[in-house]
């Protein structure tokens, strides 16, 4: 077993099982928390797979970003005293028959098909991705930045304290 | 066994299983955006996977990653908008409880 390997495994290790806190722990908080680990974990599959722009952008963006969003949202919408309260419905062992079934077909499906073993070569990426965005990619990355505004304005507007009733 | 791109698929199945689940079962709204972000991130990891392999020493692709940027843009301005909806519904009904909001099922 390479260190390449091994590496992969811990980074597996560190998004699957915080994962599953994520998806069955009773404390909002302790679920919020455990987001912040699979999400490292995912950056750091980033840079085991060469992807050294997109690992640095998901700590940036994911971390710094969204899971501050998210535990900005869990603690000013949950009383104190209501941190514990239980956040798993009865549906619970439906939902995990559902979640076990999805992964055994698709599992089935990757392991019937023969994937490419070997691996292209690596070299840095923010100078190509760059000249993707600005060239072939030009329309959805147009696109997006008008999607980002509308989210910029969306967000004030469904966010703000109605004044008059 | 070296760690190949059926491992990265694998692993993004159970990620995506994992956030199937924590959607259908939570009833905070918020815990269902998690859910969520593990989904958005599972779709992330196979396409910068699939960037990665391919035909030995050939020419590097970078496709899979330029989708993994706009994955990441998307989740954070779905997050945004979510939160905002979901702090406006706590100020009207002071809960984020997903089973009870079913005022617009009538």
């Amino acid at each position: 077993m390479t260190t390449t390997d091994a590496f992969f495994w811990v980074f597996a290790a560190m998004v699957l099982l915080p994962g599953v806190m994520v998806v069955f722990s009773r404390n909002l908080l302790y679920a919020a928390f455990s987001l912040l680990f699979t999400l490292a974990g995912v950056a750091g599959l980033y840079a085991l797979l060469g992807a050294d722009f997109l690992a640095v952008t998901q700590v940036l963006v994911y971390i710094g970003g969204i899971l501050v969003l998210i535990l900005f949202g869990v603690m000013f919408t949950q009383k104190v005293y209501d941190l514990k309260a239980e956040a798993m419905s009865f549906k619970r062992r439906r939902a995990a028959v559902l979640g076990v079934l999805v992964f055994t077909a698709l599992t089935a499906a990757i392991l019937s098909v023969d994937w490419p073993q070997s691996t292209r070569e690596m070299q840095p990426t923010s100078a190509p991705l760059g000249n993707l965005l600005l060239s072939e990619y030009l329309l959805p990355f147009e696109m997006i930045s008008v999607l980002l505004l509308v989210v910029l304005i969306g967000a004030v507007v469904v966010g703000k304290k109605e004044v008059q009733e | 066994m070296t760690v190949g791109l059926q491992h990265y698929l694998i692993l993004s199945a159970a990620l995506a299983a994992l956030g199937m689940i924590a959607m259908v079962s939570r009833r905070n709204a918020i815990t269902i955006l998690m859910g969520i972000e593990l989904l958005l991130n599972a779709a992330a990891i196979n396409f910068v996977a699939f960037s990665r392999y391919g035909p030995s020493g050939g020419a590097p692709q970078f496709g899979g990653q330029v989708f993994g940027i706009f994955v990441i843009v998307l989740a954070a301005a779905e997050a945004a908008i979510a939160l905002a909806i979901i702090i406006a519904i706590y100020h009207h009904r002071s809960s984020i409880n997903a089973d009870e909001l079913q005022s617009m099922q009538r």
